[in-house]
Parts: structure tokens; sequence; C-alpha cells
């Protein structure tokens, strides 16, 4: 027997999106209408702007290691493949609030070190045009915020440079050959042939890793920095309201995300359909 | 004295414990057609790949109109440049328009200007006979067009030879006639050529040696009218007649 049409169409609605919809709408209306929610949202969204800047900087700097590391992961080089599997391997291995601590708490002041003994030594051999620049380069010039970016940035440039080795990995030995054969180098092949359409391929997992992103970089609240998180926990912590703090809080993230995946699908149909 | 564009001596290539070439020694004039067939898995593919180094070869020596080829990545991508390849599965860039598909090398290896790699794109277009398409994606071409799109993709490289790797394996019937039309075309302006096909019309008309391989080695090399009328060996004679009841 076949289903009637509007049975399939009952079946096929996204009735989980309209749920969300609504639990946003609903916490819009109580934010509007008691004070408590009211006092909360305002204080909360004072952090927006940080997760925000923090979110998009801290994934643009992860594109750029991850192409380096996706593409260090294929290279028949052998240190580059295994710098590139380390780096890869190291994040994968450490959870990652670990990681963040690690990188803003003790990654940035030694590699600040680093460049401070090096300027010393430049100095030193009377090069102070570039040393005195690189000792005056100090840990207090690095904000919290600064080394929440980098830390989210090494973390999600590990996951990133997984789906680009897959996207590279994607397409078939026969465009590479293609474009060897016209006398073109391996560079000039990944750069013209293979990467354009690997992007294309992952643009899709590129956005869903972004999504992700947005959320974990609730975690920099734990660095001080002063993200809708770290904002909701001040909020909460000093006037005891938990509950309007935290819902508002979620709803806040789930807007966001949910927000962001529908562009994300959007941009998969669109793709899907001027596959080539 | 014979110009030998190509020339390969004692050539071995081995996979792992698989000797795909046992000791090739082969020459190609100027200007000649050389169609080399054989059954599955006699190495013909993987000698028409090392002659531009697409597979390094494991001994032997290859020399490209006077020069020995070495593994040195400069040396080779100059050489390649030189040498056009028409693949099975056509390898369209799948990304790039037609005219892109033709202009691209051109470009980037060539260093030519946008306007000068877009004429002679249309110039090749239309010596393979499909200019209206190029503005056309590679999805958009039947298999027949697409694999004239990438003989016209390496021609305007202005190479010095062309390699073709089963170029109408992967095509329907009715379109491997527009693609051999081409190749005949091409031989006829004394452009140098080795081909693997298994297309005897095409060896008839335009092969001036035919190169058999089985295991590895060259079994017979010999004209098209001695291969169709009178093959010395016998693997000839059994190979023949079974390619040719296909074809006949």
């Amino acid at each position: 027997m076949r289903k009637d049409p509007m049975a399939k169409r009952l079946a096929k609605f996204p009735w989980w999106l309209l749920t969300m919809v609504l639990i946003a709408l609903w916490t819009a209306y109580i934010i509007y209408s008691r004070g408590n929610y009211n006092e909360a949202f305002r204080r909360i969204i004072q952090g927006l702007g940080t997760t925000i800047v923090t979110s998009l900087a801290a994934y643009g700097v992860a594109l750029i290691f991850g192409l380096l590391a996706g593409m260090g992961r294929i290279s028949r080089n052998v240190v580059l493949n295994n710098l590139a599997t380390l780096y890869v391997e190291l994040v994968r291995g450490i959870p990652m609030l670990v990681l963040i601590f690690f990188i803003a708490l003790v990654g940035v002041p030694t590699v600040v070190d680093g460049v401070n003994g090096l300027g010393n030594w430049l100095n030193s051999l009377g090069l102070t045009a570039i040393g005195g620049v690189m000792t005056k380069f100090t840990n207090q010039a690095l904000s919290m915020n600064a080394r929440a970016i980098v830390a989210l940035a090494v973390t999600y440039g590990a996951f990133l440079a997984e789906i680009f080795r897959a996207g590279i990995q994607s397409i078939g030995r026969g465009q590479t050959e293609a474009a060897r054969s016209l006398g073109m180098s391996t560079g000039q092949a990944m750069r013209y042939v293979i990467l354009p359409q690997a992007i294309r391929n992952v643009l899709p997992a590129l956005g869903n890793d972004f999504v992700a992103m947005v959320k974990d970089s609730s975690l920099v609240s734990l660095l001080a920095v002063r993200d809708i998180t770290q904002v909701a926990r001040l909020h909460a912590g000093s006037t005891f309201r938990y509950r309007e703090t935290y819902v508002t809080l979620s709803v806040l993230y789930l807007t966001m995300t949910v927000a962001l995946s529908l562009l994300v699908q959007l941009l998969e149909r669109r793709l899907r359909r001027h596959a080539r | 004295m014979p110009d030998n564009i190509i020339t390969v001596k004692n050539l071995h290539k081995h996979f792992g414990d698989v000797r795909a070439l046992n000791g090739i020694s082969l020459t190609v004039e100027r200007g000649k057609v050389v169609v080399v067939i054989g059954p599955s898995g006699s190495g013909k593919s993987t000698l028409l790949r090392c002659i531009n180094h697409l597979e390094t070869p494991t001994s032997g020596e290859i020399w490209i109109d006077g020069k020995r080829l070495t593994t040195n990545p400069k040396q080779l991508n100059a050489i390649r440049a030189e040498i056009g390849m028409v693949f099975q599965l056509f390898n369209l860039f799948p990304h790039l328009t037609v005219l892109e598909n033709v202009t691209l090398a051109q470009r980037v290896v060539r260093k030519r200007s946008l306007e000068e790699a877009r004429e002679v794109a249309m110039q090749q277009l239309e010596h393979v006979g499909i200019p209206e398409k190029a503005g056309a994606y590679p999805e958009q071409l039947s298999g027949g067009q697409q694999q004239r799109v990438a003989i016209a993709r390496a021609l305007a490289m202005n190479p010095k030879i062309m390699l073709f790797d089963e170029p109408t394996s992967a095509l329907d019937p009715e379109m491997i006639r527009e693609v051999l039309d081409v190749m005949l075309t091409l031989a006829r302006e004394g452009m140098t050529m080795v081909v693997v096909s298994h297309e005897m019309g095409f060896t008839r008309a335009a092969a001036d040696s035919v190169i058999l391989m089985d295991g590895g080695l060259i079994v017979e090399d010999t004209t098209p009218e001695e291969l169709f009328n009178a093959p010395k060996h016998e693997r000839t004679k059994l190979f023949l007649s079974q390619i040719l009841h296909h074809t006949s």
C-alpha cells in the first residue's frame, strides 16, 4: 500500500528543528519578560564579541596549520611526514582542555623565552636591529586572549590536517599524472590541480569543524578569557542565578551552532548540485 | 643516419616481485608512428609510462631527442613538457572548463600570456574539432569529446612526441571513430607517436611499425603489412587470432 503524500511529508518534516526554534523563541520571550533572565542575557552578550573573534581568528590560523600539516602527512619527505604526524598524534593524544592549558601557560612562555634568547644572541653578534625587537618581546605582550587563540588554532590545526589529508587523497592518481605529464612540478600540480578539487570536496567537513570550534571556544573561559561562558560563570557566581544564566548561555550557543550547521548543509547541497 | 627521437636501452621495471619490463630496447625515428600491442599485463603501458618517467625505471636508459633522462626533477619536468600523453581515462581536470584545461599548463609551465595561451588553445580545439565546447566543463562532454580535449591539451604544449595509452579502450564504440580520426590526422601531419592500442584499423592506416610485447619483452618488431600478412612468431599469430576474432 502506498503511503499518502501528506503522511510522507509529515514524516520528513524536521521536527527536531522546529522544537529547537520553539525553545529559542520561548527563551527569548522569557528573557524579554523576566528581569532575572534579562539581566543574565545582558551580561552574557558582553562576551559575544570575544567568542566570535576568538573562534574566527583561531579557525583562520588553524586552516593554515591544517593545510601545511595535511600536506606534510602525505609528503614523501621523511622529515616533513614525521613532523606532521607527530603534531597530529600529539594533539590527538592529549585532552583538549589540558592542551589549551599547556599551550597557553607553558608553550607560549617557552617560545617567548626562546625568542628572547635568540634576540640576546643576535645582540651579542651586533645585529641589534633584529635582536632589539626580539628581546623586547615579552610574555605580558601576549594577552590571554591571544594565547587562547594560539591554543585553539594549534589544537584544531591537527583536526583540520586530517580533513585536508583525506581530501587530497580522495583525488585520483590520474589527476596528478595528467598534470605531471604536461610538465608541471609536484608543487604546481598540487596548487592548480589537486588542492582546488580537494578543498571543494572537504568544504562541508571544514564547516562542521568550525561549528565544533565555536563550541570548544568555551574552554578558553578557563584561561579567564571573557567569552560568553566566562562572563556567564562570573554572573552566576556573583548572583547565584544559575538557572537563568545557564539556560540563557545554552540557548545562545545552540542558536549559533544550529544556524551555522544549517549554513553548512546549504553549502553541501549546493556543492552536490554543482558537483564536477 | 636515422634520426632517433626516442631511444630505449635495456629497460627493466620491477614492481616489487613483479617484473613488468625485462630488458626492452627500442628506437623511434622522428615523425614515425609506432603501435604497441600485446596481451594485458605484457608491459605495454609500463613501457609508455617509463618513456616520460611517470614510472621510474628500475634500470636501463631512456634518451629523448639526444638527452638521457635522469631522475632530476627539473630535467624531467622540462622533458615531460615536450612529450604529450593521452590516458585511457582522459584525466581531464574536472574543476576547470575545457578552455582552462587546455591553457593551464601553457600558462604555468610554458609561461605564456593568457591571450597567447587562449589563442593556442582555440587552435588546438579546432584541430580536434570541438571549439564550440571551450566553455563547457568535462562532465558535460561525451567520452569521445573528453578524449579529444585531452589530445588538444597535450598538443597545446607543442610536444615533439605524443604517447597514447589505450586512448579508445574506455570509449563507447560509436565514439572510437572520432578519436581515431584525430589521431590519424596527427600521424599524417608528421607527429612522432607511440600508441598502445588494439585498434587494428588505425594500425593498418597509420603505423610505420608495430611492436608486439609479451611478458615484459618485445616479441616482434615489424611493419603492419608483415604483421597482418606474415607474422613470424607463433605468439604473434595466436595473439592476432584472438584480437582479430573480436574486431573483424
